[in-house]
């Protein structure tokens, strides 16, 4: 119990930290990593309280496809040089304090929500699926993903499938001046399209690119 | 030494949560770094669903986490391709030059 107390603080203290510096650091490139390592102490957390394969699928997702999007993103749009300036203006108008202003009276609201908040003694009970101990958690999650939920399962494929189309449609660029291989015209090309006979008069002699 | 229970990782979870809103309030270069506390944000909505299952016994949380997970990783996707066409047309992705949808 001693040790699952000093792995939480551990890990909580450098996910806090490190999304500090993910909104604050003046390098982008720099918020890119440090967002990677949020998600690698998050999924450490999932994995120490018994979400081993959501842990797992944070891993493979955001460090693995997101944020390495975003370095991406990052390095081929070359805005690493552009600083973050400590949030400042360029027309010295500063919207430090409101921001925090906001993002304080939004924090005292989900504490005062949290720490006066009990559920229901019975609410185990009513609880619809409940988790079998004795089967692992990807087992538990397999059981009721495919059976259960298997039609949200289907639009969440659904929604990646129309965020790929969307994502090539809006990056897709047609160029011109570019000679391409077009199979079909190769293929469907007649003969009388390309070859034409003609007859020669002897001694005469005929033009040829006219 | 208190042992940790359900309002720990919640208090968590609210931190992660408020920083990142306040990294949408006080960016003021990069829309990049406004995209990654969206990420933020969705991030710590994780931990409330996971924790609450966990603790609660229920397995729903966990599968809606994975729901959660695709949506952000489709919302990643498009973001950034929008934000190389605006690049590619405006050669910019400072949040004060982006203001051409005057209301």
């Amino acid at each position: 119990m001693i040790a699952h107390t000093i792995f939480f603080y551990t890990f909580s203290l450098i996910a806090i930290l490190s999304s500090i510096m993910v909104i604050a650091s003046k390098n982008t490139v720099h918020s890119a990593f440090f967002l990677i390592l949020d998600f690698i102490s998050i999924s450490c957390l999932f994995i120490m309280i018994g979400a081993e394969f959501l842990g797992m699928i944070m891993l493979i997702v955001y460090v693995g496809a997101v944020a390495v999007l975003f370095l991406f993103v990052v390095m081929m749009l070359n805005v690493a040089q552009q600083k973050n300036e400590w949030f400042k203006s360029s027309s010295g108008y500063s919207h430090m304090p409101i921001g925090l202003l906001i993002g304080l009276v939004i924090l005292i609201e989900l504490i005062i929500v949290i720490g006066g908040w009990k559920y229901k003694p019975d609410l185990l009970s009513v609880t619809s699926i409940t988790v079998n101990e004795n089967i692992t958690n990807t087992h538990s999650i397999g059981n009721v993903l495919y059976t259960d939920y298997i039609h949200l399962f289907q639009l969440s494929g659904m929604i990646l499938l129309v965020a790929m189309i969307g994502a090539i449609v809006l990056t897709f660029e047609k160029r011109s001046g570019i000679k391409k291989q077009s199979y079909i015209k190769q293929i469907s090309r007649e003969k009388n399209e390309g070859v034409e006979l003609i007859d020669v008069p002897n001694k005469q002699g005929i033009k040829i690119d006219d | 030494m208190i042992s940790i229970n359900l309002g720990h990782y919640l208090t968590l979870s609210s931190i992660i949560f408020t920083i990142g809103v306040i990294g949408i309030f006080l960016n003021r270069k990069n829309v990049i770094v406004i995209l990654m506390s969206i990420e933020l944000i969705l991030l710590a909505v994780n931990i409330n669903l996971v924790s609450f299952s966990i603790f609660l016994n229920d397995i729903g949380g966990q599968i809606f986490t994975l729901f959660i997970l695709t949506v952000a990783a489709a919302e990643a996707s498009i973001g950034l391709a929008i934000i190389v066409v605006y690049y590619r047309n405006s050669n910019t992705i400072n949040v004060e030059e982006i203001k051409s949808l005057k209301g």
